[in-house]
């Protein structure tokens, strides 16, 4: 099996390659970890992966800016069904739109658009930086095994915008940020964690082996 | 539920080698910062901070090695401080694993260059680290100085309206560290850690004069801080992080403790 992380300048790409190896490696799957910055090794990936830090429109553009990669990308998850992960600023790309800053057209996956945080709480931080639980709403098999809720294990975030989706059904998980807070989107073969797996420890590793045994 | 307070111990590298001792049973070369890097991370760090003290600019690429090692080993977010001067020395970082890169002396002399690292990796990246001394003098209002050059030199600007400017600048955090604390064991200076916290919009890192766990928990309920740094309380091994986060969660913070 060959996961295309994708490479398009934008993102800690070393720790998300790196964890994406340590699981396979301990969960004893073979695949390769291929970070590519080349539209035809995403087209034929047997998974794909879009990462992203940094504003929505600076990951839209840098995303655009590589030739032919967001055909690429929609070769792959659209037609081919392949398993695709997003995260971050990658999971919010998934959106219809992203209203940071300026008006950005996003992939159009999961409708809805990314907005910035407003808790009800005044006293929190934007960014919100550092650890939370989750709250699952529905079952997917990407938290197969892992312990979600108060008593939970924690997802790391860094984040001011989440992707407030138009159909509820398509949020699998909430974060509590003085109310709740996209946390984790799916629909079909697509899914994206608007925490960073490959920084979240026991929670992220279990995750991504997840992800590299789901057959959507 | 809620977001968690952080503990962030923080590793002084100079030529690629720890310079204080860190006293963990077991670990194969104290000086090497990537061993102490997964023993924090073992211990349950919920992040961990490279502070470069590389004096000549020969070895000044050591620092790069070290954090490409750590990222291969830790999956847990790494911060990476001192001498970052330029939008390449920050993009270097990144590359090699860094997620979050703090900018102290370069952002006091052009606060310009906050804005250009913010609006090219995004706030979430970048800490601004603000070194700072209590200058108003017994009875007065609470006024504190920025200083730079490892607190030897004072710059007359206020600490309270820079951290303002530099939030405004595009800095996603602060790392405010009190220079006449530091080392002091004596507790974090919590006024101005309040001060701060409650006038910006932005996480803000307690930082300097940790001596006991007392200070950590002080730091977050009386300072408003999110997050907790402290150097030498975990190196000489006086304390372990997971003592410090379990001391902190029985006085009614909410940690991970996971």
């Amino acid at each position: 099996m060959r996961v295309a992380i994708i490479d398009y300048g934008s993102g800690n790409l070393r720790s998300a390659t790196k964890a994406f190896e340590r699981a396979a490696h301990e969960a004893g799957i073979e695949a390769e970890i291929d970070l590519t910055d080349r539209p035809e090794r995403v087209a034929s990936a047997d998974r794909v992966v879009l990462p992203g830090v940094g504003a929505y429109a600076d990951c839209r553009r840098g995303l655009d800016a590589a030739s032919g990669m967001t055909e690429a990308l929609r070769e792959a998850v659209e037609l081919g069904g392949r398993p695709f992960l997003g995260i971050c600023v990658g999971m919010q790309l998934m959106s219809s739109r992203g209203l940071e800053k300026t008006i950005t057209e996003g992939l159009g996956w999961i409708p809805g658009d990314v907005v910035l945080m407003e808790p009800d709480d005044l006293a929190l931080k934007i960014p919100q930086i550092g650890w939370n639980t989750l709250t699952l709403r529905s079952g997917h098999p990407l938290f197969s095994g892992i312990a979600t809720g108060d008593g939970g294990l924690h997802a790391y975030f860094v984040h001011s915008y989440h992707l407030q989706a138009a159909n509820p059904d398509d949020v699998v998980a909430t974060v509590d940020y003085g109310g709740p807070m996209t946390a984790f989107v799916a629909r079909d073969n697509r899914a994206g964690a608007q925490f960073h797996p490959e920084k979240s420890q026991a929670l992220g590793l279990a995750l991504i082996t997840n992800f590299l045994r789901w057959k959507p | 539920m809620t977001l968690k307070a952080r503990v962030i111990p923080c590793l002084d590298v100079k030529d690629g080698r720890v310079v204080k001792g860190v006293s963990f049973v077991n670990l194969v070369d104290a000086g090497d910062p990537v061993e102490s890097a997964k023993a924090y991370d073992a211990a349950g760090a919920d992040e961990l901070c490279f502070l470069d003290i590389t004096a000549s600019s020969d070895n000044r690429d050591t620092i790069f090695d070290v954090v490409a090692r750590t990222a291969e080993h830790c999956f847990m977010p790494l911060t990476v401080g001192g001498g970052v001067r330029a939008i390449a020395d920050i993009r270097k970082l990144l590359l090699a694993g860094a997620d979050k890169v703090s900018i102290n002396s370069a952002a006091v002399k052009d606060p310009d260059f906050v804005a250009e690292a913010a609006d090219k990796f995004g706030n979430q990246c970048i800490v601004v680290s603000i070194d700072s001394k209590k200058v108003s003098k017994e009875g007065e209002a609470d006024r504190w100085e920025i200083f730079t050059h490892g607190g030897r030199q004072a710059t007359g600007i206020d600490a309270v309206a820079f951290a303002e400017k530099m939030v405004e600048r595009g800095a996603g955090e602060l790392l405010l560290t009190s220079m006449d604390r530091d080392g002091q064991k004596g507790g974090y200076d919590i006024a101005l850690t309040r001060t701060i916290a409650d006038r910006v919009p932005v996480p803000v890192i307690a930082s300097g004069g940790v001596g006991n766990l007392d200070h950590l928990v002080e730091g977050i309920r009386d300072g408003h801080a999110t997050a907790v740094l402290a150097a030498s309380i975990f190196h000489f091994g006086t304390y372990t992080v997971g003592e410090a986060k379990r001391y902190m969660a029985d006085h009614g913070i909410a940690m991970r403790l996971d």
